[in-house]
């Protein structure tokens, strides 16, 4: 099947089977940033944004992105680059490997809640999961992004 | 794995539902549920277009379309003033925002999950579902009902004033309810459901003009019900989070009930 869609703000156009995951279509299409922890829909690694929305590519059918917005990382590093530096202040990267998720969804839910509680950020990103930290760290990365913003810092 | 050999997206629904017909044909919903799966699907039917994916009010009901998002329903401010954000407070659990965003309203209740915080929600507040062929049941029904070869197009709410309230009790904070319960107060009945028990939904009704408190409820329920174990949880821990869940969450309607009508005397 033939669709076409959005990719990062370009079009593009490829041939898919009726059961290729976006996951792998964006993979294909060299966005390695987009990664697969759990493939049951349990674990956020693998957020995209889905005509603005954050959701998780590895239970998504590629088919089903046809004439439609995706973005991943690849496309919003200049975005994510005005918060991560905080987060990793914090420590809260240890491995490493649940990042590109959280990132995703922060971006997500800053242009949702642009000044959210710290419960707000909870309740959002509670769908990335993190084997290293306790996720004290992300919040406290965001909070002092959001503090940063408000004191005029950035 | 789940395989899909073929993906339909049918002009009308009776082609969706001819197409439905078929052994090893799927109606996909959000596919979250499905991609657990290990199984090989001929046709998966996508219904894009042809159930909506928003909220129609129509005066007296809220029609919730099939392919409604668990986010679109948690961030309904209409569906949430209106049930005391018990809607909200039953799917803001369930894994994550972007989980949400693609698991549907009709996906969730047509597969009459026994885990479901959705089921328990819409049982408690007397939703109705349309099914395509079979025409309008009410939820409690459906629920009673064996596998059902149909297309669910809408969750149809009655909009009569409310006041509900939503508990689980969760080991973990994203994982399956172990126990969940609605209380709802129309009309001067109370109704209250237990799910996630772990089977399915069940509801009790009680008249409040009879004085039953909110203690007296919770052990009639907890007596009634039939819990089961699982690696969640066992039977009786499941009964006794009941009685607690239960009294909680009538104690807290009664409470609400009795601030709202303060109000309106003000
Ligand atoms: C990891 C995980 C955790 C979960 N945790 C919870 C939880 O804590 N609480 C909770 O309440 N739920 C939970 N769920 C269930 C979830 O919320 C959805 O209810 C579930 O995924 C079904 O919705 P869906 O849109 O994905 O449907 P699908 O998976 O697409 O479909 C489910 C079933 O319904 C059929 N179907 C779908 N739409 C229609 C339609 N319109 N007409 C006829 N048939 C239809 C499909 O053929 C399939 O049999 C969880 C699911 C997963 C995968
Ligand atoms: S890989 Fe998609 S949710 Fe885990
Ligand atoms: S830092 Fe290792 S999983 Fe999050």
């Amino acid at each position: 099947m033939e669709i076409t869609l959005t990719l990062n703000g370009k079009k593009r156009t490829a041939s898919v089977s009726p059961d290729t995951m976006l996951f792998d279509f964006l993979r294909n299409h060299g966005c390695y940033s987009v990664k697969c922890g759990c493939e049951t829909s349990a674990c956020g690694l693998c957020t995209v944004l889905l005509d603005g929305k954050p959701v998780l590519s590895c239970s998504v059918l590629a088919v089903r992105a046809d004439g439609h917005t995706v973005t991943t990382l690849e496309g919003l590093q200049e975005e994510a680059s005005e918060f991560v530096g905080f987060i990793a202040d914090q420590g809260a990267e240890q491995c490493g490997f649940c990042n590109p998720g959280f990132v995703m969804n922060t971006i997500a839910l800053l242009r949702e809640h642009p000044d959210p509680t710290d419960d707000e950020i909870r309740a959002y990103l509670a769908g990335n999961l993190c084997r290293c930290s306790g996720y004290e760290g992300q919040t406290r990365g965001i909070r002092a992004y959001l503090n940063a913003k408000k004191e005029g810092l950035l | 794995m789940l395989t899909i050999d073929k993906y339909l997206r049918p002009a009308t629904l009776e082609e969706a539902y001819e197409a439905a017909q078929k052994k090893n044909s799927v109606i996909l919903g959000g596919m979250l549920w499905l991609r657990l799966g290990n199984r090989r699907i001929g046709t998966a039917i996508d219904l894009t277009g042809l159930v909506p994916d928003g909220i129609e009010d129509t005066g007296d009901t809220y029609r919730i379309g099939a392919y409604a998002t668990l986010r679109t329903l948690e961030t309904h401010e209409g569906l949430n003033i209106l049930t005391d954000h018990a809607v909200r407070d039953s799917l803001c659990s369930i894994v994550g925002v972007q989980f949400r965003n693609l698991a549907t309203a009709g996906g969730s209740i047509f597969g009459r999950f026994g885990f479901s915080d959705v089921v328990t929600t819409f049982l408690a507040l007397g939703a109705s579902v349309e099914l395509y062929k079979t025409g309008t049941v009410t939820l409690e029904e459906f629920c009673t009902m064996g596998r059902v070869n149909d297309i669910l197009t809408h969750i149809v709410l009655p909009k009569s004033p409310v006041t509900a309230s939503y508990l689980a009790h969760r080991n973990a904070a994203t994982d399956f309810p172990v126990l969940n319960t609605c209380a709802a107060l129309c009309d001067g009945i109370l109704t209250v459901t237990v799910g996630s028990r772990p089977l399915r939904a069940v509801p009790y009704r009680f008249p409040t003009d009879s004085g039953i408190s909110a203690e007296n409820i919770a052990e009639t329920v907890a007596g009634q019900t039939v819990f089961a174990s699982n690696t969640r949880a066992s039977e009786d821990y499941r009964r006794h989070l009941c009685r607690v869940l239960v009294r909680r969450a009538v104690t807290d309607v009664l409470e609400k009930s009795a601030a709202k009508a303060a109000r309106e005397v003000k």
